[in-house]
């Protein structure tokens, strides 16, 4: 094996010094389920989607360094398993309503639901009672579908500079994202349709208004093609 | 037909549908299966279901089950599948996980009745329905496998027929259902 190479699945992937294994693993076009991690911002590992084994221990490949040598398990049956089991608290945990949110075939969510074979909720669901805000002339948040994987903050911090979403509450149920006016509406902010905050949300809660089926259902993003195509070639 | 050539009848799957708190539209996806029906009928014959319309499901193999659970004439009707059906499948968004009735959960159930019969204005006022014949709605409409155990599920608003078709199909070769891109959708 060359110097600036590791194993992922068997084959050798070559990675530039301080890239992450995710990096490394979507520049070679090898998909890691992920839900928490863009390309653009800095990854904090949270959602957990994309564990993969590293010589033998569980880490998240958004966070680790690439090294040379190392032997990393990624789509074995054992953790694309413990995925799926993560997707599904995820849905039980809010309302994800797939037909009748217009996100659907545009969702990573979901996208990554079909690719790992999730046929069921498994789990007994919440159903939570979440906000709407509709407060923005432009924007409409629906919270039922929030998995905090954070994106928004992270871009209206660092793209827009305006940190219009921060992070908040504590507990299962309490923690959320909270908007950062006085009133806690999107409307009382300097928010605008064209932030990256606003097309970063990779589910259905950041929804730009009067545009939602302006692409019909069944030619969207992930209609094309599987998640583990679009989140490699993107 | 002479009746000592015949080649003796090959036993046919027994099949049980029936809706629950959904809207038929499953039932619907499941007919455009199309002429396929006639591929379908040499392999199975129907127990209770809207295609018969007998009443209650006798012992079947296969029980394919549409709606979540919103009343308790749907908890009945779901341990009477699961009593008697060898597979029980949760078919469409709705049995599995609850769908469009289910956006009703965060809600208080005495506040949408008063809304709906009482108060809402341009609604007929005729009071809350409360006729013996008519089965108590739950508080929470549930998904089918928080009732009873479900061996099988197969989500879409509706399941496209295709899906359906692919399904039965394996199921009935006695292989691991398997959807896959195109298919597999929730919505």
């Amino acid at each position: 094996m060359s110097e600036n190479t590791f194993l992922l699945d068997g084959e050798a992937i070559p990675f530039v010094p301080g890239q992450t294994v995710m990096q490394a693993a979507k520049a070679a076009g090898k998909y890691i389920p992920h839900l928490c991690w863009h390309p653009e911002f800095k990854p904090h590992g949270s959602c957990k989607l994309c564990t993969v084994k590293a010589n033998g221990r569980f880490v998240s490949s958004c966070t680790m360094e690439a090294a040379a040598g190392v032997t990393i398990e990624n789509r074995t049956p054992e953790l694309d398993d413990k995925r799926r089991t993560l997707l599904q608290l995820l849905f039980v945990e809010g309302n994800h309503f797939c037909p009748s949110c217009e996100k659907s075939g545009n969702c990573l969510l979901q996208a990554t639901a079909y690719d790992l074979g999730m046929m069921s909720p498994h789990f007994d669901h919440f159903f939570p009672d979440r906000p709407v805000d509709a407060s923005h002339p432009d924007i409409l948040l629906d919270f039922n579908r929030c998995i905090l994987c954070s994106l928004c903050v992270q871009a209206s911090e660092q793209a827009d500079k305006k940190n219009v979403f921060v992070m908040g509450g504590r507990g299962m149920r309490g923690r959320r994202i909270i908007i950062n006016s006085e009133s806690g509406k999107l409307g009382d902010t300097d928010f605008a349709a064209s932030d990256r905050a606003a097309s970063i949300c990779p589910v259905g809660v950041i929804l730009k208004k009067r545009v939602g089926f302006a692409v019909p259902i069944g030619e969207r993003k992930y209609d094309q093609a599987p998640a583990s195509v679009v989140e490699v070639t993107k | 037909m002479n009746a000592n050539t015949a080649t003796p009848a090959k036993t046919k799957l027994r099949v049980a549908t029936t809706s629950l708190a959904g809207c038929f539209g499953c039932h619907m996806s499941f007919l455009d299966i199309d002429e396929r029906i006639l591929q379908l009928v040499e392999l199975v014959e129907f127990d209770r279901s809207p295609i018969t319309d007998i009443k209650h499901c006798g012992p079947c193999d296969l029980g394919i089950i549409e709606g979540g659970v919103c009343n308790a004439e749907n908890v009945h009707v779901l341990h009477e599948f699961r009593k008697n059906c060898k597979i029980l499948v949760a078919m469409g968004a709705c049995a599995v996980n609850g769908g469009l009735p289910a956006q009703r959960n965060h809600l208080d159930l005495r506040d949408i009745l008063e809304e709906v019969y009482q108060t809402e204005p341009g609604l007929t006022h005729g009071g809350i329905p409360n006729d013996p014949e008519l089965p108590l709605p739950l508080n929470k409409v549930h998904p089918i496998h928080e009732v009873v155990k479900i061996d099988y599920f197969l989500p879409g608003c509706p399941p496209p027929a295709d899906a359906i078709w692919k399904f039965l199909t394996d199921l009935l070769a006695g292989r691991t259902p398997h959807l896959g891109h195109g298919l597999l959708h929730y919505d």
